[in-house]
């Protein structure tokens, strides 16, 4: 901490040296803050800032931040010495010389511009602090439905309904006919036995049930299929034909 | 008091959130909106001109039935309710920065701050104040972070648009016309 009285070179003309070591870190928010501060300390123009003398107050300065915290003020201090370097070389060509400073103080007034929408936000946050309302809390989950209002009576009424409702089942009674597929095999061997041809219409003239035609039916598709004859319908809709197999077959034969 | 400026009073005191002009209006469907509207003067008046120890606020984007600042000591002395904490200087400088550029990166607030931000945020996003609005084009896509209704409430502003527009403020930004001759 002995560090002001021995330093190298002051750039500054008349540099605080008793005050410049008060400082506590956390007073700053960060290296721009300290800049800005010291900028406002030394009343120096931040268009035309004496970069020299600043970033000598700045690296006085963070010598007694604890070093974990100092990185981002380290930085700063390197930039600053790098541009109070540019600003020593020699300018090449004068119209394409750039003043080093630029950016940085674009970066500073772009913090103090911040800065000032902190102090609005720090007294509108106090305004509100001072005001109380309905248990300031966190949005809250969905309210929690309100407990049914029903009576045992609206109970008892509403499963007296729903019993009166399937009191009276629309049922059917099913009566199981089964089909007699076997019996009409039978009547179909018999009747080719003694014909060459046969019609749909003649084979069901005599059925009365409707199970007695489908068992007809069934009963000439499964001898169909067996190969003892042919079923054969010329047209849509016309009669169909029937003729034994094995007698087609022989006179294809013959 | 109209029977409208009551059935609004119930509901704002019903909730502990600031409820929005428009959901103040679907409690009363067959009211017009300027009916809505001159209810909520009423009931407003009603507390300022009568003499309450509550205020109605327009807050967060809505209207909040909020206790009078006379008596903020008072209530607090007695442990019946406590301030939320201020937030530190370095949140309060994130939130600036969020308020006036988001959608924006970290990487953008710290470039600003010109100090690390990580743990800032976090404690932000978890108090309600921020939220991730989306994500960046740049390397990596970063989250971009916005403020929330939560923002507003914290800082009794209506709306974003009641904080000073950047023009506004006292340092504008202006173009750097200062020293373009090298010092000799």
């Amino acid at each position: 901490m002995d560090a002001v009285s021995s330093r190298p070179f002051t750039a500054a003309t008349e540099a605080p040296v008793s005050g410049s070591f008060a400082v506590e870190l956390p007073q700053f928010s960060g290296p721009l803050d300290l800049l800005l501060t010291l900028i406002r300390e030394e009343q120096v123009d931040i268009y035309d800032i004496p970069i020299a003398r600043i970033a000598e107050q700045f690296v006085e300065r963070i010598r007694t931040l604890a070093l974990n915290d100092a990185a981002e003020y380290l930085e700063m201090a390197a930039r600053l010495l790098r541009i109070k370097i540019q600003l020593l070389l020699p300018a090449g060509q004068q119209e394409q010389w750039e003043d080093p400073r630029a950016e940085l103080v674009r970066r500073l007034l772009e913090y103090q511009q911040m800065r000032e929408v902190v102090d609005l936000l720090e007294r509108r946050g106090e305004e509100r602090r001072s005001h109380f309302s309905r248990a300031y809390l966190p949005a809250q989950p969905a309210p929690p439905q309100a407990p049914l209002a029903l009576s045992l009576v609206e109970l008892l009424t509403a499963v007296d309904r729903v019993l009166r409702a399937v009191s009276r089942p629309d049922m059917h009674d099913v009566i199981p006919r089964a089909l007699d597929v076997p019996g009409a095999i039978v009547t179909i061997r018999a009747v080719l036995a003694i014909r060459a041809r046969a019609l749909l219409s003649e084979m069901i003239a005599n059925a009365r049930e409707p199970w007695q035609v489908l068992s007809m039916l069934l009963g000439l598709l499964e001898l169909a299929k067996l190969g003892e004859l042919r079923v054969q319908q010329p047209r849509p809709f016309s009669n169909v034909e029937i003729t034994p197999a094995a007698r087609d077959a022989a006179s294809e034969a013959a | 008091m109209t029977p409208l400026a009551k059935l609004l009073e119930a509901a704002l005191f019903a909730s502990s959130r600031p409820i929005t002009t428009e959901e103040l209006a679907t409690l009363s469907p067959d009211d017009s909106p300027a009916a809505i509207a001159s209810a909520i003067d009423e009931l407003r008046e009603h507390y300022d001109v009568d003499g309450h120890g509550v205020e109605l606020q327009e807050i967060g984007g809505g209207w909040q039935i909020l206790t009078r600042p006379e008596y903020t000591e008072a209530i607090e002395r007695a442990q019946l309710a406590s301030r939320p904490q201020r937030l530190s200087a370095a949140a309060l400088e994130t939130l600036a920065i969020i308020a006036y550029r988001q959608p924006i990166s970290r990487a953008e607030i710290e470039e600003i701050r010109g100090v690390g931000i990580g743990g800032v945020l976090k404690s932000l996003h978890e108090r309600g104040l921020i939220d991730v609005v989306g994500r960046g084009e740049g390397l990596g896509r970063p989250l971009l972070y916005g403020t929330t209704p939560v923002f507003l409430e914290h800082f009794a502003l209506r709306h974003l648009e009641e904080l000073p527009r950047a023009d506004e403020l006292a340092i504008a930004l202006r173009p750097i016309v200062a020293a373009t001759v090298p010092p000799e």
